[in-house]
């Protein structure tokens, strides 16, 4: 591996699930790249596939979803070709995943500490139970929770809302992974449990080189804390770039609906515009652009396929008309 | 409640027709003053009321009244036949919970596949099995066609087990007889097949839709997230929960094994208290009867109370 591979590569992902109406692909040749102690934004609406493309690369698509097209490069390593004892194996121990909902995500009938004690056995990083617990305790004392050795025995609904959420990207984060996909991690918590969250795992990226794919809706978040960001659209990804120059200057009419949906702080009486229309169907969709039904730029020329292309160094767009979005 | 039951079932056995003085001396040639005397020795020359009344007050002390048929305490009778009874319905239980778990895992994790199709299938037919027809069914193949199993009872002639709990599987152990302890469990196998495998078939179900649920869980994909082992992944975070709500369904069905206990234990010749209680009926022993049907309500409540206590066992989130 040389210095400039990344951790991670996507190349035209493509996963499909069956359904009454056709086959549905989440997500339709998805490309995307992420180094380790990056922080990668992935925004879009519900439905966008954004969660279905990373649950793609940890295997975790259930059937009768599968895994269309494409390649998944970690670490060089193609994913889609390997068995699935081994993808197993690098589970949890190469690449973790932090869901939104803590309460849903932990299991209500295990203790705090056997949910830490076993992801630390599965993957060989203990020589004894004890010595397992020992390193649990230790790292429910890095995410901040008070007393640990105490709260090993507590179970999930006996942690407050923000301790939980903690607890659960310590469970994730317990096997020491390189990636760490955070699917909406803090959309469910409040302002300041929001910050502790992030910061943690800001921490964890600066002293470990902890890569992160942080999935979130809130654009908020994503230009305080990541590098890059990822907007995808209809399972497409439909603009790509350092995250303050996507939204200072967004080149794709999407990116600019979705800015300019977000409530304004300093000017609070700005009437929100939303973006009418609704996402296409995607068990039928052609191979023109897919927003140009609710684009106010779209033209005749829409209807032909168009690809993502460069805009000058580290841009990306998939809009023909990217220079006119203003 | 238990009043209610007492009551519905007086009523029910007095008011059926045929007099149980009448089938006790039916051989016998009695003189009309033989029967006179014989009703009145019963009590059943007074009204149904005062009936009603006396064995209401003496069944709140404790005293069900004499077994007309043995001539001996209700109780005594009941307390010699329901060693039998428990040790088929556990023995019955453990077979229907031991088919049923793997069944309703195999069926949730192989979802939508002809597998678990063919399963559905199964456990419907075994839902509908009468139970009289499958218990003669697997008498004519295993005991008369290939001779495998007894026919029916509890143990063979021959043996000689000292009865100290009268729980043959314990007395056979406390005795260290293994013959014994192999010839009764042969006694065991039909019945308790033929009691065991309709409750097995629906608490498949029960098990394998509440599966099928956790399956689909966050907490089932978050484990796989951390990967552990798939064996982990079903029998510990999945199954653990998805026991919880089997339960309380579990302890319904063991009530109804009580009830399933009077056909089964009458095909099979097991000397039970479900037997009794058949017997007793044709026989209008109504003491007998009452006595065995309060039982039978009491038990059904304290399995209910038993379901909330393991469930509560079973659920962290419910201890106080």
């Amino acid at each position: 591996m040389t210095m400039a591979e990344p951790l991670l590569a996507v190349r035209g992902l493509r996963t499909v699930f069956p359904t009454r109406r056709g086959l549905l692909a989440a997500c339709d040749g998805v490309d995307l790249q992420l180094a380790a102690g990056e922080a990668l934004g992935v925004v879009g609406e519900s439905g966008s596939g954004k969660s279905v493309t990373f649950l793609s690369v940890l295997g975790l698509i259930r059937p009768p979803g599968r895994i269309d097209a494409g390649e998944i490069l970690f670490e060089g390593r193609n994913l889609i070709r390997l068995p699935a004892a081994a993808l197993r194996t690098l589970r949890g121990r190469a690449m973790a995943l932090a869901m939104q909902d803590s309460l849903s995500a932990l299991n209500p009938a295990l203790t705090i500490g056997t949910q830490i004690v076993e992801t630390i056995l599965a993957h060989g990083l203990a020589r004894s139970r004890a010595a397992a617990r020992d390193r649990a305790v230790e790292l429910l004392h890095c995410v901040g929770i008070p007393s640990p050795d105490r709260r090993l025995n507590d179970y999930p609904h006996q942690f407050s809302g923000g301790m939980r959420q903690r607890a659960m990207i310590a469970i994730a984060l317990a096997a020491e992974p390189k990636l760490l996909v955070a699917d909406e991690p803090t959309t469910a918590l409040d302002v300041t449990i929001r910050a502790q969250v992030l910061d943690l795992i800001d921490r964890l990226r600066r002293e470990r080189g902890l890569a992160v794919a942080l999935i979130t809706h809130d654009l908020g978040v994503v230009a305080e804390r990541c590098d890059r960001v990822m907007v995808m659209y209809a399972g497409q990804v439909v603009e790509e770039g350092p995250t303050a120059e996507v939204i200072a200057r967004p080149r794709h009419p999407y990116t600019r609906g979705l800015l300019a949906s977000l409530p304004s702080l300093e000017d609070p009486d700005r009437p929100i515009d939303a973006i009418p229309g609704q996402v296409p169907d995607l068990t039928h969709v052609d191979a023109g652009c897919r927003f140009r039904n609710r684009c106010p730029l779209a033209v005749e020329l829409c209807m032909q396929p168009v690809e993502l292309r460069a805009l000058g160094a580290n841009r990306l767009s998939r809009c023909i008309r990217a220079e006119a979005v203003a | 409640m238990l009043l209610g039951v007492s009551a519905i079932v007086f009523l029910m056995i007095t008011l059926t027709p045929g007099d149980p003085v009448e089938i006790m001396l039916a051989d016998q040639r009695a003189t009309p003053e033989q029967v006179a005397a014989l009703r009145r020795d019963l009590g059943l020359d007074r009204p149904l009321v005062e009936r009603f009344l006396v064995f209401l007050g003496n069944a709140l002390r404790g005293d069900f009244g004499i077994s007309f048929f043995h001539r001996r305490p209700v109780w005594d009778v009941i307390a010699e036949r329901l060693p039998a009874t428990i040790e088929l319905t556990l023995f019955s239980l453990l077979v229907a919970v031991l088919v049923a778990i793997p069944l309703g895992v195999i069926a949730a994790v192989k979802r939508d596949t002809w597998l678990d199709r063919a399963l559905s299938a199964a456990s419907l037919f075994g839902v509908s099995l009468p139970g009289f027809w499958f218990g003669i069914l697997l008498i004519l193949l295993f005991a008369v066609e290939l001779r495998l199993l007894p026919v029916g009872g509890r143990i063979g002639f021959g043996f000689d087990v000292l009865r100290i709990t009268g729980f043959l599987l314990v007395d056979t152990l406390l005795a260290g007889d293994i013959a014994a302890l192999r010839n009764v469990l042969t006694h065991l196998m039909l019945p308790a097949i033929t009691l065991g495998l309709p409750t097995a078939a629906l608490l498949a179900r029960v098990i394998r839709s509440s599966m099928a649920e956790v399956l689909a869980s966050d907490y089932v994909l978050f484990a796989e997230a951390k990967g552990l082992p798939r064996r982990r992944v079903l029998l510990l975070h999945a199954l653990k929960n998805a026991l919880i709500p089997t339960v309380t369904v579990t302890a319904i069905e063991t009530g109804q094994l009580l009830g399933g206990n009077m056909i089964v234990e009458t095909v099979f010749g097991w000397p039970g208290l479900g037997r009794l209680v058949v017997e007793s009926i044709f026989a209008r022993n109504y003491p007998l009867v009452q006595a065995a049907v309060l039982l039978y309500a009491v038990t059904y409540v304290m399995l209910n109370f038993a379901a909330d206590l393991l469930y509560t066992a079973l659920n962290p989130k419910v201890r106080l």
